[in-house]
């Protein structure tokens, strides 16, 4: 089959590699449909994730037709399914507790080791993320092998369109969650840093929840119109200072509840982000912080912060004086998407989610790397881009 | 001065006086080595004991296990696969057990790798059960190094951590999670 591979730093290509086959009883295969670039899947194309392999096949928010299935699946054959990027067991401790991003058991055991050395405690498994999460095959190829195929993937109804569902493979759930941790409160003022997919998603989950007000931080004047229409307040942080205009804007309080849905790679030039930068480059830290930092010194006292944004490694200048001085709470963690995919299912065929005016391209799966330089390059046009395995080149 | 013993499993000690000394006692002073690790199973103690008790049982989720088979109620011959497509072979016997508690076995004088330990089995209510495994063993030398070296994967904690984990996913999913593609893979993963 064809699938995009990664090779390096800004280096990915489509090759032709092993089909995928039944290997567990609870596996099935898919037949990939569509497939979208993630945000965090650029972090992998700049080099910021450790234990990436040259060849590992990228992907982790996909939909398609159930082509074989093993004997313990519920699966049918020719069902179609999104799944979500999170391998979960569906019968450990924690997916009992519907913590199903922390399952024990997704993740192979030897590659727990790394996680556990790093982190404490193991990840759990997540396609095509590096083996720090199990070193899984992701879905942007033809075909994918899903493990526990009984517990993650959910059946779409007939005629529901691919552009309508795929995002509750990640991002949709992802952005929910972001809101849900920030446990809003109706009357509250909820501000968000950063309008890519998972904030825009935070902005409409936020409303949803009783939100009095919403207020989005970016720079990319595209995005912030997308924030905008669904009630947003904005702020462009390279024309106005964010701190000051939160601020002002709340009365001289600062924002119930801070979404920081940025994450390692924050852009802007701030001067802890410089150093940040070059701490990044010479490996004398990881991530870049500035948004975290910002969304501490700006939320109200006993405010709360929920952070969907992806963090690997370590940081420095943590506000962490601040954080307990004002006694803010902090939630965060990879997405339950399992827990969350009835709900949300049931909200698209509803109506009251609209996922489909994020996808700003579609291209055939075969000018991926074009896909994936696009999206590092012009953030401002393009909010997403969804692969097609079927689609004829160049007829996007 | 605080008390010099802690509440903590003695394995998990920085001191190895401490852990030479209560090995010491276990058995004949060889310079073996400890090896203690928990997991916590979401299954009943008696379920995980009584798939354990049948060694036949343990090379479906033990990587370097090929075969165990039962002599007798005491006795077994484990096989276990070594550097080159070769094997190493020895006979252990079970020097104690409590049903549904606890096994206890240790390797003949002649094994290649000498070897004694136990796995527990303790209820741990909501959370399922606690398996602990511990290990002792001779510290590898010359051309029985290379193999342990194999079988231990250099790290006799760590290859015991990932036994444990596997043993865990076999127990609470029926399957040992693999993120091979294919067939293939999957063997060049498990050889």
């Amino acid at each position: 089959m064809r699938a995009l591979t990664w090779h390096g730093k800004h280096d990915v290509r489509v090759d032709t590699v092993d089909d995928p086959e039944i290997v567990n009883p609870r596996d099935a295969i898919i037949k990939i449909t569509s497939t979208a670039i993630c945000g965090s899947d650029l972090h992998l194309y700049d080099g910021y994730i450790p234990t990436m392999q040259a060849g590992d096949i990228l992907g982790h928010e996909f939909m398609g037709e159930v082509v074989e299935v093993g004997t313990g699946s519920t699966l049918k054959k020719g069902q179609r399914v999104v799944v979500p990027f999170t391998i979960a067991c569906g019968s450990c401790y924690h997916c009992g507790k519907q913590q199903y991003s922390a399952c024990d058991n997704g993740n192979p055991a030897d590659n727990q080791d790394i996680g556990q050395e790093l982190y404490g405690q193991p990840m759990s498994g997540l396609f095509g993320y590096s083996h720090l999460t199990g070193g899984y095959a992701g879905g942007q190829a033809e075909y994918v092998r899903v493990p526990f195929s009984d517990v993650g993937p959910i059946v779409i109804p007939d005629g529901v369109d691919d552009d309508k569902v795929l995002f509750l493979s990640d991002i949709l759930p992802t952005g929910w969650q972001a809101a849900e941790n920030a446990q809003i409160e109706p009357g509250d003022t909820v501000a968000v840093w950063g309008c890519g997919p998972v904030g825009l998603f935070s902005v409409q989950s936020a409303f949803l929840m009783g939100a009095e007000r919403v207020i989005a931080i970016d720079h990319f004047p595209h995005r912030l119109e997308l924030a905008k229409k669904f009630g947003a307040e904005t702020i462009n942080f390279e024309e106005t200072k964010t701190y000051e205009a939160l601020m002002e804007m709340t009365g001289g309080i600062g924002p119930d509840v801070c979404i920081d849905a940025v994450g390692l790679e924050a852009h802007g030039l701030f001067v802890d982000n410089v150093i940040d930068q070059i701490k990044a480059s010479t490996f004398l830290g990881t991530d870049r912080i500035h948004s975290i930092r910002q969304a501490i010194m700006a939320c109200r006292k006993g405010g709360r912060i929920s952070m969907p944004a992806v963090y690997g490694g370590f940081v420095d200048k943590f506000p962490l004086g601040a954080f307990m001085e004002k006694g803010l709470t902090l939630k965060t963690g990879q997405t339950n998407v399992q827990r969350y995919l009835p709900g949300l299912l049931t909200a698209i065929m509803e109506g009251k989610i609209d996922t489909t005016f994020l996808i700003s391209h579609r291209l055939p799966l075969e000018q991926a790397p074009e896909g994936y330089k696009m999206f590092h390059d012009e953030q401002n046009e393009v909010t997403k881009i969804v692969l097609k395995p079927g689609l004829d080149r160049f007829a996007a | 001065m605080a008390d010099e013993r802690d509440d903590a499993p003695i394995a998990t000690s920085k001191r190895s006086d401490k852990i030479s000394e209560a090995t010491n006692k276990l058995v004949e002073d060889r310079d073996d080595s400890l090896v203690g690790q928990s997991v916590t199973i979401n299954r009943p103690a008696a379920e995980l004991f009584a798939f354990w008790r049948n060694f036949t049982n343990l090379p479906q989720f033990m990587d370097n296990l090929v075969s165990v088979e039962v002599l007798d109620r005491r006795r077994s011959h484990w096989v276990v696969k070594a550097p080159a497509g070769k094997t190493v072979e020895w006979d252990a016997h079970i020097t104690d057990e409590r049903e549904g508690e606890m096994i206890a076995w240790a390797s003949a004088d002649d094994a290649d790798i000498s070897n004694s330990g136990r796995v527990d089995f303790r209820d741990a209510g909501a959370r399922g059960s606690v398996v602990t495994l511990t290990i002792l063993y001779d510290p590898p030398a010359g051309l029985i190094g290379k193999v342990a070296a194999k079988l231990f994967q250099r790290e006799p904690a760590i290859q015991a951590r990932r036994e444990l984990r596997r043993f865990k996913q076999f127990m609470e999913t029926g399957e040992v999670a693999t993120a091979a593609r294919n067939q293939r893979q999957l063997e060049e993963e498990t050889n």
